[in-house]
């Protein structure tokens, strides 16, 4: 199925992506970044169904705004957020800090606007109704060492979470 | 305005660029650990924005599959520093990144 009404779906996913994002950095309560975070993590989700990605937009719904935002909260919990919301927020490098990314940005436009033509006109024709089976071909088939690596790292992540986070081993 | 009205890989990528930069600004700036981690799952969904637009520009699956692998990294990356920051409370009893100093020349 086509998707309707794209342009403004999608300033208004963008929109709620880029507001998002601007309370993540400058909200003095963890909670509420993280809060922020979730809602640009939907959006982004509904972002990548316009782009016939359902198979990474369930990825991103389940794995990210489900499993590490919870992680989150519960680290958020864990440590005591009183004391850092009464201290000053921004460390004293942020000004220089700001104009570097501004600097990063300006050459991300300069890029854009140089390489625009390059890119084709109208977006190749994709296959919609079998995205999940032939991701998993490319898994499976393919990627299969790639997806054993990534297992693998997966256990080293879990075993070095246990052992930073325990007291005595 | 036809530009603005026909969405187009470009859009994607000058969202994903925004994004990037917000998550940079925020791990540059914040002092809070807990933000500095979010920054940079913000940096790590910018770059996976890009890699499903570039995916539905080719009309391939690859960039979907790179995606995914993407979020796997962020999951073990976010599961590994909450534990470093979780010990590092325990330590100092604080969230603040400017006390973690002791590898400073």
């Amino acid at each position: 199925m086509a998707p309707v009404a794209t342009p403004f779906f999608f300033y208004l996913f963008a929109a709620m992506m880029v507001i998002g994002g601007i309370l993540v950095i400058t909200r003095k309560n963890a909670v509420h970044s993280a809060l922020a975070l979730i809602v640009a993590l939907l959006a982004q989700a509904s972002l990548y169904l316009m782009l016939y990605a359902p198979f990474v937009a369930g990825v991103q719904i389940i794995l990210y705004a489900g499993g590490i935002m919870v992680l989150f909260l519960f680290v958020i919990m864990l440590v005591s957020i009183e004391r850092s919301m009464k201290e000053r927020q921004f460390n004293s490098q942020w000004v220089v800090g700001t104009i570097a990314a501004v600097a990063l940005g300006g050459l991300f436009i300069a890029v854009y606007a140089k390489g625009k033509n390059t890119f084709p006109e109208h977006a190749l024709s994709v296959v919609e109704d079998t995205n999940t089976q032939e991701v998993a071909k490319l898994l499976y088939g393919q990627y299969m060492f790639a997806f054993e690596i990534a297992s693998l790292l997966l256990l080293v992540a879990i075993i070095g979470a246990v052992v930073m986070a325990k007291k005595r081993i | 305005m036809e530009s603005m009205l026909h969405i187009t890989t470009l859009h994607y990528l000058v969202l994903g660029a925004a994004l990037f930069l917000l998550g940079v600004i925020g791990v540059l700036t914040r002092r809070n650990v807990v933000i500095v981690l979010m920054s940079i799952e913000l940096i790590l969904n910018a770059v996976n924005l890009n890699l499903v637009a570039f995916s539905r520009m080719w009309g391939g699956l690859h960039g979907q599959v790179f995606a995914i692998f993407v979020i796997t990294d962020a999951a073990a990356e976010a599961a590994v520093g909450l534990g470093i920051l979780i010990a590092f409370f325990r330590n100092k009893e604080t969230v603040n990144i400017d006390e973690v100093n002791l590898l400073k020349w």
